[in-house]
């Protein structure tokens, strides 16, 4: 704590105004003390000797008056081995730890440490004594979980240093000295396995940001082949209420083809959380044999926890990310949703009276929303390895209506965009990404060409579809008619995906390969049929057979039987194949 | 002893302030007024002056009107006395009963660490096909009824609180008419329930701010009963009132609107009560029925927009009947797969063929010619409408499964129906 001491003038909701005697600074913590217990705070403005705070707690019960006391440190997290597998609240609190202490309820003002401080860890150093280090050069490393934790001078140390003195390999907590760091001037530092970093800071130590290029696979065929994502790179998923986006990011966070996920959940219902929790530490990450808990950390401020903490979740989040990406690791943070973050701003704002802009929104919404995506990245760090952060947000427009501020603001920053769509999640087409609307600016599994060619059958099965409802199937020619039962084909079979089937609920990057060339085949082909009920009928029956393969596990004897039985049947039907079609099959051969 | 205030600094709407000193955010005062006595609670503090809400409304406060404060947050009598009571919003009776005042717990308390929840695994039976059958409720779920004003919504709470095996149902009336203030009372009364029902009724001639309280009390009384190892089911009707009432005292408080009115915490405030239903591991559960009217039939309105994105689903009241598309259970797969083997088949195939009869019915409106198949779904859809969706069939859910196979063989062939050979074997109505 600082000197500085300051006393309660007023209260508004979640803030708290302040007169101060002695220095503060912006975003400073504080803290209320009410009946004894402290509350937390961030300072949110200054204004002579006022400032206005924004309390992580309920507020009832403050007074005028109260006496408040200031820590001199921003809203920082604690970074070290041993943030796997944790569930924190938006502060960084352990919620188990907290359960253990206050029971059924969250009760205010209980702050635990992050990190345990008992466990041990086995080090080995690194850095040898006389070594000459900066910030984020590796001291030594701990196994955590699957992976080598790397041990790094605090990235809050500005300076150049020379290794004094480095401890042997051993057992070691992370309060206890693993090296003493001189700098240029003589002076002494102690450092241990842990240090604090301010969340609303991005952590810089890295060498250059590169150009996010390769795909960051989800397992999805509708995201990975036709809407992808890239290591290190942004997007988002808008939808009305009950179209599926949680449910879409549950499935990513078992499936992502990445080392380390963490799991925002900001404002929503703390039901979701629970079953993430209960089941994670029950399947098996297929990348390291060990639970996916393991890879897993979750920050979870729930709709009914204090509202300033949700603001600060996402960061504690993506500080998190950021720590594990400057070990080399691949990282995804998925965010859920991030309009309730944007509205805990606006709710601040609000009481701030400042001067509303769209939908009550503060002026500074966008940029907030583009600082927030533009701490994730693919970044080379200063010996020659990657690491990334990606970031997944969805967004809950009002009304589903994607005119809203939120995800306008979104949607200039991100680089792919999985629009929901209240139509597909009412006809039950899961995941209810619409193929028409959404995009994507990232390199996926196949080439860009090849996913445009199929891309326009969806386009023109659409137009037909339409056409249809106004002059009736009897109107439309077959021609036509064959563009849109081959466009439903690739929806049922391809861009729809069940998620609670074992098989299917992941399809790996080289099924979908081989799953895009049949359909392409499929797509590409000329047919003759009688009549459209002919027509019809084939393509359902086809669509029966897709259906049944998608839930056979890949490259068994049974899926290649399917696999022979579904081609000898087209190969009956089929007239011939157009060219573009052909190159593709090929190029995916 | 509290001092008391003799002078009033502004009135605004419901609004008042007083220079005070020594005051907590969310303290209770009393104000007296020529008209009685009403309670108020500080919802704004700026060095020496205090804002309250006025229970009883601002209308006919004088400057010169007293205000004490009580040195205590709003609470609530919390106890086995409270059942088979009816109160008003601020927990004065509002029956024949002794008021109380003991054993006095605050509202609005912490919410529950998300790791001491538990996964919903139970079943509540309603008797009603639509819910159980196709949308089963469950324990520990939060779900409001959409509707639009003259809908039987109350009616439908009503009979889903009778039915429902809870060990004690909390009714938090908001705006009621005072009509159906006497339906509820009368219903619960005639089923023999009233004893196992404690009621918190906000009516329409009530004061607004009243109603503000209704959700928070019935909540914190549930809460605590749960703790103590019942069951409770929670109605509230209707959350469209609360939500107006919160719109009325942000814009007298000259609060910046975010959407139609509505103040930008809209959707937190709601959160906060839904939010309470749980199933605590070793104790009893609080599970959440609401109404929301939707102004104009509009489901993107802020009311029940914000509360889709909060609640577990909803049920889509349309037409006296339970819309099978709109409504949702999200949590009905917790429990649909370990009541009966067909349960799960024979509600994705009959809404999977209902969804065709509704595709029919349109072609059918626009002139377009019907097919033997059109035929079938056509007789299907009114089998289906009469004796699965009206509001009136009352059977348990095995009784519905039945019933729905009836149905099928009534109108298909079994292998028309997309339904698993295995269940048609099983299930098929044998022919006589
Ligand atoms: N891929 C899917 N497969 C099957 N059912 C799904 C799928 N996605 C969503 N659903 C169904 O839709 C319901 C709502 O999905 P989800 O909770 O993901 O919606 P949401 O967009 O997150 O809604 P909200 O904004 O209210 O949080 C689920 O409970 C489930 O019944
Ligand atoms: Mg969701």
């Amino acid at each position: 704590m600082t000197n500085t001491t300051g006393a309660v003038t007023g209260v508004n909701g979640n803030m708290v105004s302040v007169r101060v005697k002695g220095a503060v600074s912006m975003n400073e913590v504080a803290f209320i003390i009410v009946a004894g217990k402290h509350l937390k705070a961030e300072i949110i403005r200054v204004q002579g000797d006022t400032v206005q705070t924004q309390v992580f707690e309920m507020t009832k019960g403050i007074r005028v008056g109260d006496p408040v006391e200031f820590s001199g440190e921003m809203l920082a997290v604690e970074l070290g081995p041993g943030l796997l597998g944790k569930i924190y609240d938006g502060l960084q609190n352990p919620l188990p730890e907290v359960a253990k202490q206050t029971g059924y309820f969250l009760e205010p003002g209980v702050y635990l440490e992050a990190l345990t401080r008992s466990t041990k860890w086995a080090w080995t150093p690194v850095a040898s004594a006389g070594a000459r280090v900066e910030r984020a050069d590796v001291l030594g490393t701990v196994p955590e979980a699957a992976f080598v934790h790397q041990v790094m001078v605090p990235f809050t140390m500005f300076d150049t240093y020379t290794v004094k003195s480095i401890k042997p390999a051993g057992e070691y907590t992370i309060t206890e000295e693993v090296a003493v760091l001189e700098d240029g001037a003589g002076k002494s530092f102690p450092v241990t396995m842990m240090f604090e970093w301010p969340v609303k800071r991005a952590i810089d130590c890295y060498a250059e940001r590169l150009k996010p290029v390769e795909p960051m696979v989800t397992k999805n065929r509708i995201i990975d082949t036709f809407f992808p994502v890239a290591k290190g790179g942004t997007y988002c998923i808008p939808g009305p209420f009950g179209a599926g986006k949680t449910v879409l990011q549950q499935v990513t966070s078992r499936n992502a083809d990445v080392d380390i996920v963490i799991i925002a959940a900001c404002g929503e219902r703390a039901g979701e959380v629970v079953e993430t929790l209960k089941e994670f530490p029950e399947l098996i990450d297929p990348r390291t044999g060990k639970s996916l808990m393991e890879r897993t950390i979750i920050v979870c401020n729930t709709s009914s926890m204090p509202v300033a903490a949700r603001e600060a979740s996402v960061y504690t989040a993506v500080t998190m990310a950021e720590y594990y990406r400057q070990m080399g690791l691949d990282v995804l943070l998925l965010a859920d949703s991030t309009s309730r973050w944007a509205q805990a701003m606006r709710e601040m704002s609000g009481r701030l009276e400042e001067i509303p802009g769209e939908e009550a929104f503060p002026a500074y919404l966008e940029s907030v929303i583009a600082g927030f995506y533009e701490r994730a990245g693919i970044v080379r760090l200063r010996d020659g390895r990657t690491g990334s952060v990606t970031i997944g947000g969805t967004v809950s427009p009002a009304g589903g209506n994607f005119e809203e501020p939120v995800t306008q603001a979104t949607l200039k920053v991100v680089g792919a965009f999985h629009g929901l769509s209240r139509e597909r999640s009412d006809a039950r087409k899961y995941p209810a990404i619409h193929p028409l609307e959404s995009w994507s600016k990232y390199r996926g599994l196949m080439a860009v060409d090849s996913v445009a060619w199929a891309h326009r059958y969806l386009e023109r099965g659409a137009e037909v579809g339409q056409m249809m409802k106004v002059v009736g199937e009897e109107g439309t020619s077959i021609d036509d008619f064959l563009w849109y039962l081959k466009s439903e084909l690739l929806d049922a079979v391809y861009l729809q995906q069940n998620s609670f089937d074992v098989v299917d609920a992941s399809v790996s990057p080289e099924r979908q390969q081989a799953m895009f060339s049949r359909i392409v085949r499929v797509l590409g082909s000329s047919f003759d049929f009688k009549d459209k009920d002919a027509a019809r009928s084939w393509f359902n029956q086809l669509r029966q057979r897709y259906l049944d393969i998608n839930g056979i596990e890949w490259d068994t004897d049974a899926f290649r039987k399917a696999d022979a039985d579904i081609k000898a049947f087209i190969d009956e039907r089929v007239t011939g194949l157009d060219k573009k079609a052909a190159r593709i099959i090929e190029s995916l051969e | 002893m509290k001092k008391v205030y003799s002078r009033i600094e502004s009135i605004k709407g419901n609004v008042i302030s007083v220079r005070a000193t020594d005051v907590a955010y969310g303290e209770l005062a009393q104000v007296t007024t020529r008209f009685g006595v009403s309670l108020a609670e500080v919802n704004r503090l700026s060095d020496d002056i205090v804002s309250l809400q006025v229970f009883a409304g601002g209308r006919g406060i004088s400057t010169g009107d007293e205000v004490r404060f009580l040195g205590n947050p709003m609470r609530v009598a919390f106890g086995d006395e409270l059942m088979g009571r009816i109160f008003t919003g601020s927990g004065e009776p509002r029956d024949k009963g002794p008021a109380l005042h003991e054993n006095l717990i605050p509202i609005g308390g912490p919410s529950v660490n998300p790791v001491n929840r538990i996964i919903p695994r139970e079943m509540i039976r309603t008797g009603i096909p639509m819910i159980d059958l196709f949308n089963t409720l469950v324990k520990s779920q939060k779900l409001p009824i959409f509707s639009v004003s003259g809908e039987p919504y109350n009616e439908l709470l009503a009979r889903i609180a009778m039915q429902a095996e809870v060990d004690l149902i909390v009714l938090g009336g908001m705006g009621l008419k005072y009509d159906d203030y006497l339906f509820f009372k009368d219903t619960l009364e005639e089923g023999g329930s009233l004893q196992k029902t404690i009621m918190f009724v906000h009516t329409a001639a009530d004061p607004v701010v009243e109603c503000l309280m209704v959700p928070d009390i019935a909540l914190a009384v549930a809460e605590r009963f749960a703790l103590k190892g019942l069951n409770v089911l929670v109605l509230l009707t209707d959350m469209t009132n609360f939500a107006d009432a919160m719109k009325e005292i942000a814009i007298t408080q000259e609060q910046v609107p975010s959407n139609r009115g509505y103040p930008g915490d809209l959707y937190s405030q709601l959160a906060s009560r839904y939010e309470k239903a749980v199933d605590f591991a070793d104790s009893g559960s609080i599970t959440i029925l609401a109404v929301t009217t939707m102004p104009g039939d509009d489901v993107t309105h802020p009311v029940p927009d914000n509360t889709g994105y909060i609640t577990e689903g909803q049920f889509y009241l349309k037409g006296g009947r339970i819309e099978p598309f709109g409504s949702l259970s999200r949590l009905k797969q917790q429990v649909n797969g370990k009541t009966r083997a067909d349960h799960r088949a024979i509600m994705d195939g009959m809404i999977k063929l209902f969804a065709a009869y509704r595709d029919t019915l349109e072609k059918k409106s626009m002139g377009f010619q019907m097919s033997a198949w059109d035929q079938k779904l056509l007789k299907y859809g009114d089998l289906f409408e009469k004796e699965m969706m009206d509001l009136s069939v009352n059977i348990p859910l095995e009784g519905a499964l039945d019933k729905g196979w009836e149905i099928l063989a009534a109108c298909f062939e079994p292998q028309e129906t997309g339904l698993q050979t295995k269940l048609i074997d099983q299930f098929w109505p044998k022919k006589v």
